[in-house]
């Protein structure tokens, strides 16, 4: 269609936002072929050659239980990847209909779910994130719960925004003339008109979402050894940062680069989504 | 109301003392402060199978009466009577299932589209909504439906944006009659087009009309446009019926200071118009503090003290015919 030709013009043009996106594609084929490009298990012990730097036969070195760290940091991005699809799926699930509902109803409706958000939004998120993992228990699952808990106000805010803006348009008020119900003006008539910046913020979500998660691994509140999750992987190279600095960079670049991919790549979506297509 | 001789007069909807207040808010607490009194207090009836234009200048509450109408805007105060139910006091259920006698055609053929359907799902889920017809058939009257608004069955899978601001206009009149309504209020439906389009669109509706027995409330601004296809006009200045009438009538004989001031403003195609031209002084007051007496007073070429005291009544003038004014 040509509203993808345009989009895709739009878009290539900014060639950060290409890289971003190459480098999002790049870690889910990782992540869906992990058994295959592995070359070691993840959790395979061999404290013979624990805290080798890297070489041919491990290419990343081995951490200080002899474990290959290339293999688990390709298993790692299947974890860090699915915390951050199921929180920010959560997130949006709870956040997107709570807008659409806030800018549809306004008034007292508006009021009500407004401020619980602001309330929300009042917690930095790790803060909050760190908050509900300590009230469930430390665990990864907590912590997609966490995180997308978190995640919900930001999606409620912008949905809201954008409910406004499309409720006033004429062709809402004539399905609403014709009878239509309401159920079927919010999720038939304007939720397809605000799915654009629900997709940018998704992206740029995930990002949060993957570094809150890691964030949260890292002080121990989310996934527990030996589980190859990146965050905890950084804890773990903390205690070597001067004799074997590889055990903590390499799980540190793995979560800098899958970011800086998802920032770049909503960026990209948002300047390519913003300006009316037509 | 008189009865004309040879033609039914029944009125389809009646309209009583409407009024619609928006509040406007402010301070911390968000007090009301004021109301921007939109519409205060008009009254008039359409009958079956006429065309009732209102015309004013913006913001004299043309388009919010009829918005109030159809209850797109809950009204504050007043009875809207279609077919002697009493629109304003039926709840959300009850209205939803009224809604499909009534349909709406609005001004903006780019904002009136939902960009996101193509036309024949936005025609196929008004039929779905009015619930008249079986599955099977709604493809049929799809096709039917285009065509009755000069557009090729071949355009039901197209995009709004593939299509001319007339021609979303045509799928806006399509989609208001797939319900099968009785009355259609047209809010500045032709105003957005370019005159030449404007025409064909005036007469697709004048066409409808005659083949569904429509009954049009015609909101708009353009004195050409409403000589066109009225047969009854009403004029409003602030949220106040001042004038109403037949439209030969009003046309030829108007009383009240306002509306003459409107007519003269129509030029006239190749003479210097003989008479006067009557320009207005000032401009609207604001509808959140109204002029006391007539609102017209303060801008109007006849006041008198009197005008500025007592608001007047609209009084009949003859058959068919009422103004609000002390000095007719």
């Amino acid at each position: 269609m040509g509203k993808w030709k345009i989009f895709y013009k739009r878009f290539a043009k900014r060639k950060t936002a290409v890289v971003g996106g190459v480098v999002i594609i790049i870690y889910l084929l990782v992540a869906l072929l992990a058994p295959v490009l592995a070359p070691y298990d993840p959790l395979q012990i061999d404290l013979v050659h624990k805290l080798q730097l890297p070489s041919w036969i491990h290419w990343l070195g081995t951490d200080d239980k002899g474990r290959d760290i290339l293999s688990r940091l390709i298993f790692g991005t299947q974890l860090s990847l699915s915390v951050g699809f199921v929180a920010v799926i959560i997130g949006a699930a709870i956040g997107v209909p709570l807008g659409l509902v806030s800018g549809y109803y306004g008034r007292w409706v508006d009021a009500v779910i407004m401020r619980i958000v602001d309330v929300l939004l009042a917690f930095p998120g790790i803060l909050l994130a760190l908050a509900i993992v300590s009230a469930l228990g430390p665990s990864l699952t907590n912590v997609i719960i966490a995180v997308g808990i978190f995640s919900v106000p930001t999606f409620a805010r912008i949905v809201r925004g954008s409910t406004l803006a499309i409720k006033r348009l004429e062709f809402v008020d004539a399905i609403r003339a014709l009878g239509a119900s309401d159920i079927k003006i919010i999720f038939g008539h304007i939720l397809p008109n605000v799915l654009s910046p629900i997709i940018v913020q998704a992206t740029l979500r995930l990002a949060t979402a993957i570094l809150t998660a890691a964030g949260l691994s890292f002080l121990g509140m989310g996934a527990q050894p030996p589980s190859p999750e990146w965050g905890a992987m950084l804890s773990n190279g903390r205690d070597f940062l001067w004799s074997a600095p590889h055990l903590a960079a390499f799980p540190g670049a793995a979560i800098a680069t899958l970011v800086l991919g998802f920032n770049l790549f909503g960026d990209g979506l948002r300047d390519a989504l913003d300006q009316r297509m037509n | 109301m008189s009865v004309k001789v040879g033609r039914e007069r029944q009125p389809l909807l009646e309209v009583k003392n409407l009024k619609q207040y928006f509040p406007m808010k402010g301070g911390i607490l968000g007090r009301t402060l004021n109301y921007v009194r939109a519409v205060d207090g008009v009254s008039f009836d359409v009958y079956e199978g006429e065309t009732l234009s209102i015309v004013g200048e913006s913001g004299c509450g043309k388009s919010t009466t009829g918005r109030a109408i159809l209850r797109l805007d809950e009204p504050t105060d007043g009875e809207i009577r279609f077919q002697g139910v009493d629109l304003a006091g039926l709840n959300h259920a009850e209205m939803r299932k009224m809604r499909k006698h009534l349909q709406v055609v609005f001004q903006d053929p780019y904002a009136s589209l939902n960009p996101r359907q193509t036309v024949g799902r936005m025609l196929e889920e008004a039929l779905g909504i009015a619930a008249v017809l079986p599955k099977a058939k709604w493809r049929e009257r799809v096709i039917e439906l285009l065509e009755n608004v000069g557009l090729r069955a071949d355009q039901a899978g197209r995009y709004p944006h593939e299509f001319s601001g007339g021609q979303r206009q045509r799928i806006g009149i399509a989609r208001a009659l797939a319900v099968e309504p009785k009355l259609v209020i047209c809010d500045e439906a032709v105003s957005a087009l370019d005159v030449s389009v404007q025409a064909q669109v005036l007469n697709l509706l004048k066409s409808l009309q005659q083949r569904f027995g429509l009954t049009y409330l015609f909101i708009s601004h353009d004195l050409g446009v409403v000589n066109h296809i009225s047969d009854r006009v009403m004029v409003m200045y602030l949220g106040k019926i001042v004038e109403i009438a037949e439209k030969s009538t009003l046309f030829e004989n108007p009383c009240h200071p306002y509306t003459r001031a409107l007519l003269s403003a129509i030029p006239v195609p190749g003479q210097e118009k003989e008479g006067e031209r009557i320009i207005l002084q000032g401009d609207v007051p604001s509808p959140l503090q109204p002029p006391s007496g007539c609102r017209f007073h303060t801008r109007c070429f006849m006041a008198t003290e009197r005008c500025k005291i007592a608001e007047p009544e609209l009084r009949p003038m003859g058959e068919e015919h009422s103004v609000a004014c002390h000095l007719v």
